[in-house]
């Protein structure tokens, strides 16, 4: 099926609710994963590879492609998903999540069609995108660069260090999204960092700035396909999410951050989403 | 002609980025650019800031979009700060990127332990499908930046900073091939950068007129690493010394001793700056001197290895232990 037919029958938000499906599946095995941060960036993830990139899964090295990075690369686990929904490899192969003999790692690797570069070390992505977006120009090419940033992750200076360098080269076709779902390992990101006003943070910095709810994919496409948003700037749009968003007994909570759903909760958590499907 | 191996990068690269569009040159505020310099290297050059670990990481995103990234940082800002973006973006990805490292070992001479990198050859050594190259002269250097143009994957130079003198009588190096400066079956001397190399020269010199013949290698790649040719030099030989503006472990010295140890066990004795911080304040020469990274040293630790093996009756070393 092509990415049009697809659309004509499926909306983001039911595309989002079978990645999340996928998600909870691969937390239930044998490594678990990072459920929490997966969940909260899915519809992120929806709106980028079903109506925002311009990727071929036939030519995945086609230079003109728009290219993305998983940044907080600790949510392999959403974007493997995603990769497989969008049809990069079988959806089968997510089954192998953390496996022996499976190419999918805990955090993304390049083995796997559609990951650019490994990511999981935090701080790494917003320069390495940057590195693309100033190659792309170089180039003369029109294609884009998106970069996906954990809020817990503004706490490595190297995000930094790349904000200040996308800034001042003016890379206005590298877009950054901040998973802004408030959490991190053990506890609240503000009461370990505060980050607020955090849209002013960027501001200042030079990164033109939206502020949005991030379980919207449609609004979310609209934001990021509209990108740049003022002409000479990079763009980061500052995605309101929540920790396990989708599963009431996890939203929200920081104990979401690493999870090995045992049988029982893993049939709650498909129970959660197919009630949240029904009530949509 | 003394000349810096760090300017003779800066004046290869300019004119090899007029002939290879693919290349760029990245620069992390270091001053070896000049505004002329920049000038002439037109949009191929960019200067990024005082940001090691973003310089790496825009440098291997380049590198991924089919660019060439020469980036300029000085070694210590490379070998630790930025190590985490060398290891995941640049050497895990097999990016070539070009990390010319300046103020290598001694070279930052009174600016002291925070610019001094004695640690950088261990660190990059180790990391997989690294090439580690340190050009004992500005001819050298010229020669490797040439031959780094083609080179697959990413490539580690360890740059001076003051005019070093050069290598008299060296040809031009080939990254990956030790250079033999001189042949002789007693002794093995291996260095790599300007003082160690010269210091191996001068006391093979010294060492001929008292009676004993060294075979001499300039070692400038540390990885990937020649060991047949330093395996076929210390064959004959009852002792290999190495030295290296760098801390004893893991550098050089290691290098030449675990090839050693694991095809033709031989003695080697490591000189190297001693296991502490730099307290002492001078320009290199003066810290190569007071760290005793000499010709005099080398001829005297060939001399006591000599004699201790020779007074207790193991006239052949590797004979007896054979």
């Amino acid at each position: 099926m092509t990415i049009t037919q697809l659309l004509e029958r499926d909306t983001l938000n039911d595309v989002a609710a079978r990645i999340r499906s996928h998600v909870v599946d691969m937390c239930a095995g044998p490594e678990g994963g990072h459920l929490g941060g997966a969940l909260s960036c899915v519809d992120v993830l929806t709106a980028l590879y079903f109506s925002v990139l311009n990727v071929d899964t036939h030519w995945p090295d086609d230079p003109d492609r728009d290219r993305f990075l998983l940044s907080k690369g600790h949510a392999a686990v959403a974007l493997y998903a995603t990769l497989a929904e969008r049809g990069f490899f079988p959806v089968d192969e997510l089954a192998g999540f953390g496996r022996a003999g499976s190419r999918l790692m805990g955090h993304p690797v390049r083995a796997v069609p559609g990951v650019e570069l490994p990511t999981g070390s935090l701080g790494h992505g917003l320069a390495l995108g940057c590195g693309f977006a100033l190659a792309n120009r170089y180039a003369g090419r029109a294609s884009r660069t998106f970069v996906l940033l954990g809020d817990g992750e503004l706490q490595e200076g190297s995000v930094w260090e790349a904000a200040i360098a996308a800034a001042s080269q003016r890379l206005d076709r590298l877009v950054a999204v901040v998973d802004r779902n408030g959490l991190q390992l053990t506890g609240p990101t503000d009461a370990i960092a505060p980050m607020e006003p955090l849209a002013e943070r960027w501001r200042s910095f030079g990164w033109a700035v939206r502020e949005v709810d991030g379980h919207d994919p449609e609004l979310l496409a609209d934001l990021l396909d509209a990108a740049p948003w003022e002409p000479g700037k990079p763009s980061v749009l500052i995605a309101r999410t929540v920790k396990g968003q989708g599963l009431p007994f996890l939203a929200g909570r920081a104990s979401s951050h690493y999870v090995t759903l045992s049988p029982r909760n893993h049939a709650r958590a498909i129970s959660a989403l197919r009630d949240a499907e029904s009530l949509r | 002609m003394s000349r810096a191996t760090r300017e003779a990068y800066r004046d290869s690269v300019l004119v090899l980025l007029g002939r290879h569009p693919e290349l760029m040159c990245l620069d992390s505020d270091t001053g070896l650019f000049s505004a002329d310099h920049a000038a002439a290297a037109g949009d191929q050059y960019l200067n990024l800031g005082i940001a090691e670990q973003n310089l790496m990481g825009v440098a291997a995103g380049m590198a991924a979009c089919g660019r060439v990234p020469f980036v300029n940082t000085m070694a210590a800002f490379a070998a630790s700060r930025a190590l985490e973006a060398i290891k995941i973006d640049i050497a895990y990805n097999r990016l070539p990127v070009r990390i010319m490292a300046t103020h290598g070992g001694l070279a930052a001479g009174h600016l002291g332990p925070t610019h001094q990198a004695l640690e950088d050859l261990a660190v990059m050594r180790v990391l997989p499908g690294m090439t580690v190259v340190v050009p004992a002269d500005a001819a050298a250097t010229e020669a490797i930046v040439e031959q780094s143009v083609t080179l697959p994957g990413p490539l580690y130079v360890r740059l001076g900073r003051k005019p070093t003198p050069p290598i008299p009588a060296a040809p031009p190096p080939v990254i990956g091939k030790a250079q033999t400066l001189r042949t002789g079956g007693d002794v093995v001397l291996v260095g790599c950068g300007p003082y160690p190399v010269l210091a191996c020269v001068a006391a093979a010199q010294v060492l001929a007129e008292q009676g004993i013949e060294a075979t001499v290698l300039n070692m400038h790649t540390l990885r990937p690493f020649d060991a047949e040719t330093l395996i076929a030099a210390a064959r004959p030989a009852t002792l290999v010394v190495t030295i290296e503006e760098h801390w004893r472990a893991g550098g050089l010295g290691g290098a030449v001793a675990e090839a050693l140890a694991e095809a033709a066990p031989t003695r080697v004795l490591r000189l190297g700056v001693p296991d502490k911080f730099v307290d002492e304040v001078g320009n290199q020469e003066h810290l190569v001197a007071h760290y005793d990274l000499t010709a005099e040293r080398v001829v005297r630790a060939v001399r006591t290895a000599l004699d201790t093996t020779a007074r207790s009756g193991k006239t052949d070393w590797k004979e007896h232990h054979s």
